[in-house]
């Protein structure tokens, strides 16, 4: 019973205390606890994406140099009615290298890039199929953004994990060391991006132990990053999205900080996404704060 | 992103001149913050003098972002002054207008070193690249040796080697080239690939620049771009593996270059051209002993258990149940061998020839005929079951599911045929010939058609959605668990969404395909009639590896176990590691080979235009 009032209104928040007159209740009967419990997983008769977000600044830095953007809509059309999201985190790299231009620059122009593509899709009632496949639209987003910062920050760079959600198949697009997570009811957190640090690269190559690396004093140095060098060739790919589950965008004061089963229970225990969200990013604050912290989550129900 | 934006970052047009002196004559370049343009010196009216501007727009908005780049515009323009080397452009001016900045350098007549690695067939010649990195040896040694402080490349990698006429090394960009200074903590400095570990932590040392010039003849000699390989991971891409004809002598000198601990590298440049110079003396006078792949010997080795001769070419694919093998002969009849032995149990004359792939369910087999009919036959006796007029020859191969048979024809329909009846259920128009095979999943059928339209089809024959190729689509549909996977003529490999046709990704052959693709480990392997099979990541659209063959590929791969089995026109069956696209044995037919093996219980059939049916131990 107590479990499911915590299902119900969050682990950590207090229960409201009850006006007098409701105080003398009974226990629910087994009928009122499954009107309940129907409530709260409603159906849709199509499937809805939902998604809620969080920042902070964290607890030690001055300035917030992570950008994110959550936006969800529905295509309807002649293929039946499509859950549209586009999921940006990105984390400005480096306070006296204009991190906080960097980051603002990559979600302005993937948004910008991105949202022209399907402007003819979510506004008007277009009947051709899209042409262009969404990998090649996310690589030539990422490309466009790569040359806006060199423009208006050169020198600087961020990290940019992006997720383009169209019916159930997401397309990431990942440079840096923000993550996207699946987060799964059983208790899985299955990371599905790859640092593109040097602390993971050597751990890859068998140079760091994990243990090592939580230590390692270069935790920070980055070997791909928007903005940075001539030629940028993000890690795209195409996933079916987690049914039952969720997406998760984070950075790295996110998940550098909290521990993964704290995470996930987080993510699974909160009665919706922004409380998710929000309860995220107290738990970094209250290991510390180290960093800007960011996260998205999204998940699609029905 | 405005327009405004633009216009401001716009390219000088020919016919422009600067400061009265340098008249823009084309762009040679273009670069992150602006380009570089060929110009001529109007200082020497009498002469055309020809000269390089780099071209720099400080577009940044923010104040202190503009100081930051004008301080490094600076610090490039007075460390070229300062330099006097046959392998370091000269500098002849620096000037700012607006917001523009300018470095007037030396103009080179040549190619940079990425542009002639893309540009040539092949593999660049060992001894030609081997002078390059002595020159370039000799020219970080140079800048190694500045007084007072040593001047660190930084950023040595092969689009920044220029090789000019007489066929001399020039280093160019000197953007980030400083003396040492720690690195700024969250930066990368140089470029990704090319660096060695230790830049990565800002540790920019003489014996970092070793490592990046042991990555640039890597990829001069290998075609290995490391920019899209993960870092550091040269030794798993040996060179020898790769170009063979590389000596034995210069990829151990590369090797030491590429040391993953600066320890290990050479001391100096200088030491490192001694070794290079060795490597020249040891080769330089030497033909090259061709390399032979190694397992050569046992490839051609591999005999069959059983042939079986048709009276005419076997373009299609074989079948197996229930200890039978059903193959469609072009001598109009469907033969039913014993798959143990190869004996002849019976034949089904049809009046066409018989192409595709039959497909065997609960006791019958189901095949199409050029004759424009549709066959159901008893498996064991060979008895006519029923036949259905298609109304157009067959090419396409059965498809069953749910008490259907689905089957394309060229009269430009998908038909679904009763399977206990043999009448039709409802037929699906197409815009042209249907010679792909229906896919059935989750209760739609997909199936592609000449016009290069695709279409998914419900179970009652209403059209679900279309997908539309810019050329034929013959391939036959396969699925991993997110996504369905189809070849076409246009020379692409697409994946589309299965429940709306959206794109996810389209990855281009080399030349057009009707080749079906198959899926194992997320891996999708698929032919081509550029003669290669290619293997690509199913997420990710990234070629793993590609196979080539003598022929063209129009056959489709058959994945069984970790191998992957394939046909090509020149005759061959090869069989891959599916993983690596190592060869692990091949089988040579008399004549080419169309149609796709069939891979059961460790015995792999596949039929030739050589007119037999073979089966080989897989």
């Amino acid at each position: 019973m107590m479990k499911f009032f915590d299902k119900l209104f969050g682990k950590k928040e207090k229960t409201i205390p009850r006006s007098q007159d409701m105080a003398n209740t009974a226990p629910l009967t087994e009928e009122q606890i499954q009107a309940i419990v129907s409530g709260q997983s409603p159906h849709f008769d199509m499937q809805q994406l939902v998604a809620g977000c969080g920042q902070s600044v964290g607890k030690q830095r001055e300035l917030n140099e992570d950008s994110i953007m959550a936006l969800t809509a529905t295509i309807a059309g002649n293929s039946g009615n499509l859950p549209f999201g586009l999921y940006l985190v990105a984390d400005g790299m480096g306070g006296h290298q204009f991190g906080e231009i960097a980051s603002n620059a990559a979600i302005r122009s993937v948004s910008d890039y991105i949202m022209k593509r399907f402007h003819p899709y979510l506004f008007h009632l277009k009947t051709e199929m899209m042409e262009e496949p969404f990998q090649e639209i996310m690589l030539g987003a990422v490309r466009e953004a790569h040359k806006v910062i060199q423009r208006e920050a050169p020198g600087s760079g961020t990290t940019l994990t992006a997720a383009l959600v169209i019916g159930q198949q997401v397309t990431i697009a990942h440079v840096g060391d923000s993550r996207a997570y699946f987060v799964y009811p059983d208790g899985r957190l299955d990371p599905i991006t790859r640092d593109h640090s040097l602390v993971k690269r050597l751990e890859e190559l068998g140079h760091l132990a994990p243990e090592e690396a939580q230590s390692y004093p270069h935790r920070n140095v980055l070997y791909r990053a928007l903005g940075q060098g001539d030629f940028l060739e993000p890690d795209i790919f195409t996933v079916a999205f987690p049914q039952p589950g969720y997406l998760m965008i984070c950075s790295d004061g996110l998940w550098g900080v909290v521990a993964e089963t704290d995470i996930q229970r987080s993510v699974v225990e909160a009665p919706t996404l922004q409380r998710a969200c929000q309860n995220l990013v107290t738990a970094a604050n209250v290991a510390g704060g180290p960093d800007n912290i960011s996260v998205v989550l999204a998940q699609l129900i029905g | 992103m405005g327009e405004g934006d633009s216009s401001a970052l716009r390219q000088l047009q020919p016919g422009a001149t600067l400061v009265n002196r340098y008249a823009i004559q084309e762009v040679i370049g273009v670069g992150g913050m602006g380009s570089v343009y060929r110009a001529r010196d109007m200082h020497f009216p009498n002469v055309t003098k020809l000269v390089a501007v780099k071209e720099m727009i400080n577009s940044a908005p923010d104040p202190l972002v503009r100081q930051t780049i004008v301080q490094n515009f600076e610090r490039e323009a007075n460390l070229l002054a300062t330099l006097n080397h046959p392998s370091i452009p000269r500098i002849n001016d620096y000037f700012t207008i607006g917001s523009r900045s300018y470095l007037v350098l030396d103009f080179i007549l040549g190619k940079d070193m990425e542009a002639i690695i893309n540009d040539t067939n092949g593999f660049l010649l060992e001894e030609q690249t081997l002078g390059w990195a002595i020159e370039l040896c000799d020219v970080l040694d140079f800048l190694h040796k500045h007084k007072p402080d040593p001047i660190i490349f930084r950023d040595m990698k092969p689009s920044n080697v220029m090789i000019n006429q007489k066929g001399d090394v020039i280093l160019v960009d000197f953007g980030i080239a400083k003396t040492f200074q720690t690195g700024m903590k969250g930066t990368m400095i140089g470029t990704e690939g090319y660096s060695p570990p230790e830049q990565y932590r800002g540790e920019a040392t003489p014996i970092a620049d070793i490592y990046a010039l042991g990555a640039t003849i890597h990829h001069a000699l290998t075609r290995r771009d490391p920019r899209i390989e993960p870092p550091f991971s040269f030794a798993e891409r040996p060179m020898r593996r790769i170009n063979p004809a590389v000596s034995a002598e210069l990829e151990a000198v590369i090797n030491t270059a590429l040391e993953y601990d600066p320890e290990n590298r050479f001391r100096t440049a200088a030491e490192m051209k001694q070794a290079l110079m060795g490597v020249a003396k040891k080769t330089g006078a030497l033909a090259r002993i061709k390399a032979t792949a190694n397992s050569i010997g046992q490839i051609d080795t591999i005999k069959p258990l059983w042939s079986f001769k048709c009276e005419d070419e076997i373009r299609g694919t074989p079948t197996v149940l229930n200890g039978m093998l059903y193959v469609g002969s072009y001598d109009n009849n469907l033969y039913a061998l014993n798959a143990a032995d190869g004996k002849f149990k019976w034949k089904y004359p049809t009046n066409g020839g018989v192409v595709s792939r039959p497909a065997a369910y609960d006791g019958n087999v189901y095949f199409g005929s050029e004759d424009k009919r549709l066959y159901a036959v008893n498996g064991i006796s060979g008895k006519e079951v029923w036949t259905y007029h298609a109304e157009g020859p067959v090419r396409s191969s059965p498809r069953i599911a749910e008490g259907h048979v689905f089957i394309g024809s060229d009269n430009a329909y998908m038909h679904a045929v009763n399977i206990n009846t043999g009448r039709l259920v409802w037929r699906f128009e197409a815009t042209d010939a249907v010679r792909s095979t229906p896919y059935v999943l989750n209760e739609l059928v997909y199936v592609g058609c000449e016009s290069g339209d695709f279409y998914a089809v419900d179970f009652r024959g209403a059209l679900k959605w279309r997908f539309h190729a810019k050329r034929a689509i013959t391939s036959s549909a396969t699925s991993s668990d997110a996504a369905l996977f189809i070849a076409s003529l246009d020379g692409m490999l697409y994946a589309l969404d299965p429940r709306n046709g959206w794109a996810l990704w389209r990855f281009r052959l080399g030349k057009a395909s009707i080749s079906s693709p198959c899926v194992v480990d997320d891996i999708v392997i698929v032919g081509a009639s550029d003669g290669f099979i290619y293997a690509v990541d199913a997420r990710s659209a990234k070629e793993i590896w590609r196979f080539r063959t003598e022929h063209q590929v129009n056959g489709s791969p058959v994945a069984y176990k970790d191998s992957v089995y394939c046909g090509s026109v020149d005759g061959n069956l090869y069989c891959l590691e599916y993983r690596t696209g190592r060869l692990r044995w091949k089988f040579g037919t008399e004549a080419a080979i169309t149609g796709s093996p069939f891979v059961y219980d460790d015995i792999v059939y596949v039929g030739s235009t050589d007119h037999r049916m073979y089966a080989l131990l897989a």
